[in-house]
């Protein structure tokens, strides 16, 4: 076992975990953040994805030795105090771009980066910057509506 | 009004905030992990173990084989049980199997304090086989020499059926002078539904019973399959199902569960985890059975059909699952879809193989029929000269339609606008006659294709489904049903339907998402597009009895007779439509009334004796890069007649979902085996699920019927959108080049030999004509 510190959705967190443990494992199984899914765990699908210093990583390929000193957000970590959701959430939930459910938290963490940037994408653009996250449910088709609002509106506050 | 209306998805929240309960998420503290035993041989005995250095890994708790396990021999389908022997599902296996049969079988268990520990001992476990030659294909399964893979099986043949209706025979009716004909094999690969959540339960005993959380379809018919595998009475089995991600047919199987129920009682009842990697998904729970189907045709000059057969060979795979029923849905798919003047028939055959087994998936069938026959429409129309569009508006079926086979009626058909609308968003004459005479190695086309899809599985089937409602104290209600949400929407829509029925706000409906067989009531669960037609009709009964009983409890209050009162809007209101009480006050009275106490609830359940068909069309713009074999699909369109939409928003991300697997079977899936029927990208980088960038945009259009037998004029909605994009994708490909190509996927290895073949391409990269 090693003792790594990271913080986690802003709080500092330091644990001792196994040298071989994925960060998905850590996140799920230490800490309780089981919206950090896993559909293959070889880095196919992106269902882990979680940030890491702002990058969308997939977790399950990722050691939890190298998180030492890195900051987390997880979907866990969106959550507003009063419950109420993000934009980025709304999105989702308004466009109908969720369906199991199962590839969301991930595909939400990708959103975040991406609307991060500040940056406008073409629809195009945002097919090649999710296609890392496979979704079995939706074609895919309402998941690039909500990201085109989003950036649509992230964009227009930035601009302001 | 509720139903209609486009409202968010009643889990959408709990599923943005990453808090919706998925079974890992369920472990328990000390949970165990077990992993599944593998033969690495798809076809032989297993002989002996050599666990010695296993059972030394530090971790492992027990490790259990084939020679420890129940015997009892079990099916897995997840049919409703008949008490009827003949109709049955084939038991051909057990929890642990000693005869393996296909790659990856189960024969053994390990169970261990944690996964690596688990992984380890599976490492160094060998195994001594008896192995015998593969049968990967059905025609080595069915030669002579080939080992008999089930006692009961000679020939490795599951089931042969057949039926003709109409006189005389298909070969006779067809040699009658003057008829255009064709007789063709169309293939079809095997495929796997790739939901993203795998597969896992989590088992534990409690007070002598057994409780199993599973990522299932059927809580129901895994209590029963478990009570059928293991020997225990049904009632001490209780299943519980949380949110799944995603299922597609796969989890209407009883996978694990069975394994993993026994597997804590061997552990003294401490939770046990079994979960499947995406490997083991992929290659030991089931697929689309792969299937060859000839199809005939005769038709007049003028495109009437006079004669239609189909002779189909479904690949099974090693053990039965759902096993012919999946044939024999595609032959009496072939019989519906289309009318003719003599004669239609049908022989369809299922051949054990040593492959991965082949099971429910999305359509149960029709996919493969239909990219056989409305492949098989396409080359006739080419020999006619005649538009495939004005072809199909010629011969499908009418409505008033009655099956002859099941009995099943045409209530109502959009279908002929399907095809009128999905024309005109595609510019289908303009394109047709554009796109002719194309040279070059760039050249579009367009193409179609049309399904029909019955509702429910009555009546080759039990159709039953039942609903509870409770009363809260505010007047709002709780909502239990049977009936499973498995991403489809399900529990968005019987939100909608009671809030109707009630005339409450969708916000007052309180869904209870979760089923548990210990509490829920009995509904056999999510597949064939069932559960807003079956389902819906228990729930409205329900509803209905429930509205009765507020009324009546109304009545004693205000001394009124309960015909004259109303609930509307929250409130019991005179004929006048003047309020007299609110439902909130009404429900506290009646909760603690102390002259009269009542807890008003309803739970009933239905007997659905009726089906009804759904509709729909693709239509599909192509371009095929010749030199590459590459097609880009520039435009495609489903449009569906499901009749009324409960919430058409819904509606159309589920056809965006079924459009998206429907181009993954036209354009690159495939599940690939080796000659010793060894799987070879059963894993996510290597097998072709689409992603957001091989995805065009998906247009969908309704065309909303009103059915008369759907509790809300609607019908099946869930399977058909992965039904005709196969189809549709290959005529378009057709259309471009002239090259018929019989056999899915169009990948570009299969598309560059047709195009050699056909002379389109010079061999060996050479310049294209
Ligand atoms: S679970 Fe990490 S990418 Fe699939
Ligand atoms: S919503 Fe089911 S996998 Fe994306």
């Amino acid at each position: 076992m090693t003792i790594i510190n990271m913080t986690v959705n802003g709080v500092p967190r330091q644990m001792a975990v196994d040298e071989r443990e994925s960060l998905a494992d850590t996140l799920r199984n230490r800490l309780g953040l089981t919206s950090v899914k896993k559909g293959c765990e070889v880095g196919e699908c992106g269902a882990c994805t979680v940030l890491i210093d702002g990058k969308a990583v997939d977790t399950c390929i990722y050691l939890s030795l190298w998180a030492d000193c890195k900051s987390i957000l997880t979907v866990e970590g969106l959550n507003r105090p009063d419950g109420e959701l993000t934009p980025i959430q709304r999105a989702f939930v308004e466009e109908a771009a969720v369906q199991c459910g199962f590839c969301t938290p991930g595909l939400i963490m990708t959103a975040v980066e991406i609307v991060g940037t500040g940056k406008t994408y073409t629809r195009e653009e945002l097919r090649r910057l999710i296609s890392g996250h496979l979704c079995r449910c939706t074609g895919y088709q309402n998941i690039l509506n909500a990201m085109e609002r989003i950036v649509e509106e992230a964009h227009k506050v930035a601009g302001k | 009004m509720s139903v209609g209306k486009s409202i968010s998805r009643v889990d959408a929240y709990e599923k943005v905030t990453g808090r919706a309960m998925y079974t890992a998420d369920l472990e328990r503290p000390g949970t165990l992990v077990a992993r599944v035993i593998r033969s690495t041989i798809a076809n032989g005995v297993v002989k002996r173990f050599h666990l010695e250095k296993a059972l030394a890994v530090p971790g492992v708790v027990k490790i259990l084989t084939c020679f420890d396990g129940p015997e009892f021999l079990f099916p897995t389908a997840g049919h409703p049980w008949s008490t009827d022997k003949s109709h049955q599902d084939v038991a051909d296996r057990r929890l642990l199997n000693t005869r393996v049969r296909v790659w990856g079988d189960d024969i053994g268990a390990v169970i261990a304090e944690n996964e690596v520990a688990a992984q380890q001992a599976l490492r160094l476990i060998e195994v001594e086989y008896e192995e015998y030659p593969p049968l990967v294909t059905v025609e080595q399964a069915m030669a002579p020499d080939a080992t008999q893979l089930h006692p009961d099986f000679p020939g490795n043949i599951l089931k042969q059926t057949e039926f003709r209706i109409g006189e005389p025979s298909y070969t006779q009716a067809a040699e009658e002078e003057g008829l255009a004909r064709i007789s063709k094999t169309y293939g079809v690969q095997t495929v796997q539904h790739c939901h993203i959540e795998t597969a896992v339960s989590i088992a534990w005993m409690e007070k002598g019973r057994i409780v199993i959380v599973s990522s299932t379809q059927i809580p129901h018919i895994v209590r029963r399959v478990i009570g059928q595998a293991t020997g225990l009475s049904w009632g001490k089995i209780r299943v519980i199902k949380p949110y799944i991600g995603g299922g597609f047919g796969n989890k209407q199987e009883v996978l694990y569960e069975p394994l993993n129920a026994w597997l804590t009682t061997q552990v003294g009842g401490r939770p046990v985890r079994l979960e499947l990697s995406r490997e083991e998904v992929m290659a030991c729970t089931r697929v689309r059975h792969a299937m060859d189907i000839t199809i005939g045709m005769a038709a007049r000059p003028d495109g009437t059909f006079v004669a239609r057969r189909f002779e189909g060979y479904s690949n099974q795979g090693g053990y039965a699952s759902h096993g012919h029923s999946i044939i024999a849905n595609a032959a009496n798919g072939f019989r519906n879809l289309y009318t003719q003047e003599k004669v239609v028939e049908a022989q369809a055959t299922t051949v054990y193989t040593n492959l991965t087994s082949g099971g429910a998936m999305r359509g149960y069938g029709i996919p493969q029929l239909s990219f056989a026959m409305e492949s098989a429409v396409d080359d006739l129309a080419l020999q006619l000269g005649m538009d495939p569009l004005e072809l199909r508006l010629k011969n499908a079926m009418p409505e008033g339609y009655v099956d002859p086979g099941t009995g099943i009626t045409c209530h109502v058909s959009g279908l002929r606008d399907c095809m009128q609308r999905g024309a005109e968003h595609i510019g289908w004459a303009k394109k047709r006659a554009a796109y002719q005479n194309q040279t070059g190695p760039l050249r579009k086309g367009v193409g179609m294709a049309i399904f029909s899809y019955k509702t429910g599985v009555h009546p080759i089937s039990l159709e039953t489904a039942s609903c509870r409602m409770i009363l809260n104290q505010d007047g709002t209600m709780q909502l239990q049903m049977g009936a499973t949400e498995i991403g489809q929407g399900a529990d968005t829509v019987f939100t909608q339907m009671a809030a109707q029925e009630l005339e409450l706000s969708p916000e007052d409906i309180h869904i209870v998402s979760q089923q548990d067989t210990d509490v829920t009531p009995f509904d056999t669960g999510a597949y064939a597009s069932r559960q807003t037609y079956v389902s819906g009709m228990a729930l409205q009964k329900t509803a209905r009895s429930l509205k009765r009983r507020i009324l009546d409890y109304a009545s004693g209050l205000l001394e009124k007779p309960a015909d004259t009162l109303r609930l509307e809007q929250g409130n019991i209101r005179d004929v006048q439509g003047n309020d007299l009480m609110a439902l909130d006050v009404l429900a506290t009275e009646a909760f603690y009334s102390l002259e009269r106490p009542l807890h008003i609830t309803a739970e009933e359940s239905i007997h659905c004796t009726d089906n009804t068909y759904a509709f729909g069309a693709c239509f599909a713009e192509v371009e095929v890069d010749i030199p590459v074999g590459k097609v880009k699909v520039l435009d495609i369109i489903n449009v569906h007649d499901s009749g009324v939409l409960i919430n058409p928003q819904l509606a159309q991300a589920q056809v965006h979902g079924g459009m998206s697997m429907g181009l993954g079977y036209a354009l690159g899936e495939q599940l690939l085996y080796n000659d010793k029927a060894v799987p070879l990208n059963n894993n996510l980088l290597d097998y072709k699920l689409p992603t957001a960038l091989d995805t065009p945009e998906l247009y969908v259009d309704f065309v909303e019927t009103v059915d008369p037998t759907g509790p809300y004029g609607n019908k099946a909605l869930g399977e058909p959108p992965a039904i005709p994009v196969a189809p549709a994708v290959r005529n378009a490909v057709l259309h471009a080049t002239g090259v018929a190509v019989g056999s899915l996927p169009l990948n570009s290895q299969k598309l560059v030999e047709a195009f050699e073949q056909a002379g389109l391409l010079k061999k060996a990269g050479g310049e294209n004509v």
